[in-house]
């Protein structure tokens, strides 16, 4: 059964426990392109049945903003995708609420269901984490 | 002289410093993630009202729409498309871009 996995040859049940996986995004969108390399990296992670969060802090709030349209910059606008982790069973999304009040964004300015935390909800997400990967 | 800024201001100092260095007859072009500078409702928002009274703001319209900012820039400040911004490189003799 490789196909899930690309072709690697992956051992069923080697370790035989599913992993707590967190992604940490805090960067904007566009202007860089960490953004969407995490983005990538999370829908990959989905083939791998791990247990996953995803956070946003710091300006990495921008990138599930709603409303963006990017044909004018000629990028691709990968906002919808947020939308689409839903099927690939990722809903633990988490916001950081000093971030977003501190952008003057509400809950309703974005584009996914998200969970907001406080910032030591937020420390305790990432400690109880065995991996973390920082966007 | 016109001042380009393309990094957000709360990830670089940029936009800040920029503003500080403003002189008679500048102009500030936020572009890239410079134009979450241009955003009611931030931390930096009143330091950006401020030099709005005695300086043009210019933020690149197609940067401000790719973010979903459209409803949220700053009374006061120009919105300006690709032209408008090098007819902006134009009127003015010099361009320093903060990096």
């Amino acid at each position: 059964m490789t196909e899930a996995t690309g072709g690697i040859e992956m051992e069923e049940n080697s370790s035989g426990k599913i992993k707590k996986f967190l992604y940490v995004n805090r960067k904007a969108p566009y202007g860089t392109i960490y953004a969407l390399e995490s983005l990538e990296v999370v829908l990959i992670s989905a083939a791998f049945d791990q247990d996953v969060s995803l956070a946003f802090l710091d300006d990495g709030v921008y990138q599930i903003m709603k409303g963006q349209h990017t044909k004018a910059i000629d990028v691709k606008n990968f906002s919808p995708t947020y939308r689409a982790l839903e099927g690939y069973d990722i809903e633990k999304l988490y916001v950081d609420k000093e971030s977003m009040e501190a952008r003057g964004l509400k809950e309703d300015d974005f584009i996914v269901p998200v969970k907001v935390l406080s910032t030591a909800e937020m420390a305790d997400l990432m400690q109880s984490q065995d991996v973390v990967l920082s966007f | 002289m016109l001042h380009t800024v393309n990094k957000s201001p709360t990830e670089r100092n940029t936009l800040e410093s920029c503003l500080k260095h403003l002189k008679k007859g500048g102009a500030v072009l936020l572009m890239e993630d410079g134009v979450y500078g241009a955003l009611k409702g931030t931390a930096s928002t009143k330091l950006v009202e401020q030099a709005l009274k005695n300086y043009p703001i210019y933020a690149l319209y197609p940067d401000i729409e790719a973010r979903g900012m459209q409803d949220r820039v700053i009374d006061g400040i120009k919105l300006v498309d690709y032209s408008g911004f090098v007819d902006l490189v134009v009127e003015y003799p010099t361009v320093q871009a903060w990096l």
